[in-house]
C-alpha cells in the first residue's frame, strides 16, 4: 500500500519534469548502450577471427622451403632447398610430438580434369594421409587417402563438395573414374571444406601417385604436422629442432632465415588471443567509464532536483515526512529513472547487434557478435545499484534539510 | 498544553553566536487561542519553530501535551508532528505540482493512510472549506484566501491537537483576512489549541490572550 503510493508520489514527480527526467535518462541509456555495442563488437571481432582460425587445426606447425641468403660451408647463398619425402620421415623420427605429418604439393603443371563430358581445372593437392587432420577436412561420402593407396600408389582422388558439384553433378561418385590429364583416378570420397577458403575446389591425391605420374621424383614442396597439446614454448622448441635438422639435411646455415619458412599457429594464435584480452580489457574499462559517466550524470541532475524541491522536502518534513521517507523517495526515483533508461539501453544495444548480425554476413573479421546473456544479466544488476549510489548522496543531503530553512525563503 | 521553562536559543551567524530567545517561560493551556506578537528580529519565528519542533533550542525544556521536547530524532520529530500539530504559513506552501485534493490528503499519506480513504477525508474537509468545486484545481490556479483555506484544511486532516499559524493572513487583503481569522476561530471553538504568530494589531484584538516578544524575552 505505502509502495504503490510511493510509486505514484514518484510518477507525478516525474511526468510534472519531464525533460529534465529524460536528459537524466539519456545519458544512463546512452553509457548501457555503448558498453553493450563495445562488448558485442569485441566479440564480434573475436568470433570472427576464431572462426579463421578453426578451419585449421591450431597446434599446427608449417615449414615451407625457400632459398638460402648465406654462404655456408662453401656455398653461395642463391640456392633453391627442395624438401623430399625423406625429410618427412626424419621429421618423424626426431620429434616424437607430432600426431600427423603431410605435405601440400600443388601440381603445378596444366591440368585437365575431365568426367563424361564435364571438364574442368580444380587445385589439385598432394599429400599424405594425416592431412584430413591438418586442414580438419569433413568426409561427406567414402573416405580419404590412407597409408595403403601412399604404399601402393594408387590412383585414387578425393573430392572436394564443389569439385563433385561440378563435374558428378546429382550423380552418385564415390567408385568412379574422373581423367587428370587422361589419367583415371578413382574417386574414393568426397569432403567439405568449410571455412575461409569456401567454394575452392580441391582435388588431393596420395603424394607418391602424383610423384610418380607428373614426374616430381620424390620432391615435396613443404610439409606440415600437428603436435598435440604443446605448449607454446614446446612449440617453439620444435620449431627449432626443425630448422636444425633440415639445416643439417640441406646444408645450409642454421641462421638462414630465408632457406625454410617455418609457421607456427600456435604462436600466431597466442598473439591473437593476447590481443583479444587486452582489446576486451580495454573495451570494459571505456564501458565501464561511460557508465560511471552516466551515474555521475543521475547523481549530479537528482542534486539538482533535490534542490529545485527543497520548499516541497520542507513541506513534507513539516508535515510528519521522516528521513527515510525523503530519503527513499530520492533514490526509488532515481532507481527507477537509471533501471529503466538503463533497460531500454540493454534492449536497444542487443537490438542493433542483432540487426547488424542478420543483415551483415560473417566475414573473417566479424561474426556472430553478440553479448552474453550473464553479461546482460550483470549489466541490469549493476544499474540497479547505480541508480542506488547515484540517489544516495543527494538523498541524504534532501534528509538534511531544516524544514525551518527551507519555508524560510518568505 | 504547552509548557516551556526557560528555553533558549541561539544562532550561529559565522563567527558570531546570536542569542535569540533568552529564557522563555510560556504556558499555553488547551482550548486556549492565543497571539504572539513582536517586531521582526523579536525571536517570534523562532519560537514558532521551536513550538512547531521544526527546530532544536539549547536549554530549558519544553513539554507538549505532557510529552517532553527535546533533542528528538528527526524521524520522532517527524512523528509527533503529524500527529499533533498542524501548520498553516504566511505563503502557505502548497506542494505546486499537486492538485487541491492531493495537497490536503498529504499528512495522512504519512500516517499509512490508503490513498482513496485519504482523498475521501480530505474531499470533506475541502466540503467544510466550501472549496468542493475546486478538488482538481491547481494551486496556481486559486487566489490567496483559497489557498490559505485549503492550508487550514491540511493543517486540521490529521486531527492535530495545536494549529500553529504563522502569518496567516500576511499575504491576505481584510476581506480575506477576516474571512480566514473566522475560520481559526471556529476551529478553536471546537477544542483545538491555535497559537497565531503575527504583527499585527487588529489579528491579535481577535484572540483570547496576547504574548508579547521584545528581544528575546516575553514582555508582562
Amino acid at each position: 500500500m505505502f509502495d504503490l503510493d510511493k510509486w505514484e508520489e514518484i510518477f507525478n514527480s516525474i511526468s510534472k519534469n519531464k525533460l529534465r527526467t529524460f536528459l537524466t535518462a539519456l545519458s544512463v541509456f546512452w553509457g548501457i548502450f555503448m558498453l553493450i555495442i563495445l562488448l558485442g563488437s569485441g566479440n564480434g571481432l573475436e568470433n570472427g577471427v576464431k572462426n579463421e582460425f578453426s578451419n585449421d587445426a591450431i597446434n599446427t606447425v608449417w615449414v615451407y622451403s625457400g632459398q638460402t641468403s648465406l654462404p655456408h660451408n662453401g656455398m653461395k647463398p642463391g640456392r633453391y632447398i627442395q624438401f623430399t619425402n625423406n625429410d618427412i620421415e626424419e621429421i618423424k623420427r626426431i620429434i616424437p610430438e607430432v600426431d600427423h605429418i603431410s605435405t601440400q604439393t600443388n601440381i603445378w603443371t596444366e591440368t585437365q580434369v575431365n568426367y563424361k563430358k564435364e571438364t574442368g581445372a580444380f587445385e589439385i593437392r598432394a599429400s599424405l594421409p594425416g592431412h584430413r587432420y591438418i586442414e580438419k577436412l569433413e568426409l561427406q561420402e567414402g573416405r580419404f587417402i590412407n597409408e595403403s593407396d601412399v604404399m601402393s600408389f594408387r590412383k585414387v582422388a578425393a573430392l572436394s563438395k564443389s569439385v563433385k558439384a561440378a563435374l558428378f553433378k546429382e550423380e552418385d561418385a564415390i567408385g568412379k573414374f574422373i581423367r587428370i590429364n587422361n589419367i583415371p583416378f578413382k574417386v574414393i570420397g568426397t569432403f567439405d571444406d568449410s571455412g575461409g577458403e569456401k567454394g575452392r575446389q580441391q582435388i588431393y591425391l596420395p603424394i607418391s601417385t602424383a610423384q610418380k605420374v607428373f614426374n616430381m621424383k620424390t620432391n615435396i614442396n613443404n610439409f606440415m604436422m600437428t603436435i598435440g597439446n604443446s605448449t607454446l614454448e614446446e612449440s617453439k622448441a620444435i620449431e627449432k629442432k626443425i630448422r636444425a635438422k633440415i639445416a643439417e639435411r640441406h646444408n645450409f646455415s642454421v641462421d638462414d632465415q630465408k632457406a625454410v619458412y617455418i609457421h607456427n599457429k600456435i604462436e600466431e594464435y597466442k598473439m591473437f588471443t593476447n590481443i583479444f584480452s587486452g582489446v576486451e580489457i580495454f573495451i570494459w574499462v571505456i564501458g565501464i567509464g561511460t557508465i560511471i559517466a552516466g551515474i555521475v550524470g543521475v547523481s549530479n541532475i537528482m542534486t539538482i532536483i533535490v534542490k529545485e524541491r527543497t520548499k516541497e522536502i520542507g513541506i513534507r518534513k513539516a508535515l510528519g515526512a521522516t528521513p527515510y521517507s525523503v530519503v527513499s523517495l530520492i533514490v526509488q526515483e532515481a532507481i527507477i529513472i537509471t533501471s529503466v533508461a538503463g533497460y531500454f539501453g540493454l534492449v536497444a544495444g542487443v537490438g542493433l547487434l542483432e540487426l547488424v548480425s542478420k543483415n551483415f554476413p560473417p566475414s573473417q573479421f566479424f561474426s556472430n557478435p553478440s553479448v552474453d546473456i550473464k553479461i546482460a544479466i550483470y549489466a541490469t544488476i549493476l544499474l540497479v545499484m547505480a541508480g542506488t549510489i547515484a540517489g544516495i548522496f543527494p538523498a541524504l543531503k534532501a534528509a538534511q534539510i531544516k524544514p525551518v530553512e527551507a519555508l524560510r525563503d518568505e | 498544553m504547552i509548557r516551556l521553562n526557560n528555553v533558549n536559543k541561539s544562532y550561529m551567524m559565522g563567527q558570531n553566536s546570536l542569542h535569540v530567545l533568552k529564557g522563555i517561560d510560556l504556558h499555553i493551556r488547551e482550548g486556549e487561542l492565543v497571539s504572539i506578537m513582536g517586531s521582526s528580529g523579536s525571536g517570534k519565528s523562532t519560537l514558532l519553530n521551536i513550538l512547531g519542533i521544526l527546530d532544536n533550542y539549547d536549554s530549558g525544556e519544553y513539554r507538549l501535551n505532557g510529552t517532553m521536547i527535546k533533542d528528538l530524532s528527526e524521524t520522532k520529530a517527524a512523528n509527533y508532528r503529524n500527529r499533533m500539530i498542524g501548520f498553516v504559513f504566511q505563503s502557505f506552501n502548497l506542494v505546486s505540482f499537486k492538485n487541491a485534493v492531493e495537497n490536503v490528503a498529504l499528512p495522512l499519506y504519512y500516517k499509512g493512510v490508503s490513498r482513496k480513504k485519504r482523498n475521501t477525508i480530505a474531499m470533506e474537509y475541502l466540503d467544510k472549506m466550501g472549496l468542493r468545486d475546486w478538488a482538481e484545481h491547481m494551486p496556481s490556479e486559486m487566489s490567496g484566501g483559497q489557498k490559505q483555506r485549503i492550508a487550514i484544511a491540511r493543517a486540521l486532516i490529521a486531527n492535530p491537537k495545536i494549529i500553529l499559524a504563522d502569518e496567516p493572513t500576511g499575504a491576505l487583503d481584510s476581506v480575506t483576512s477576516m474571512e480566514v481569522m473566522n475560520i481559526l476561530k471556529e476551529v478553536n471553538r471546537q477544542g483545538i489549541t491555535v497559537i497565531i504568530v503575527t504583527h499585527e494589531k487588529d489579528i491579535s484584538e481577535m484572540t483570547q490572550r496576547v504574548i508579547r516578544l521584545k528581544d528575546g524575552v516575553i514582555e508582562n
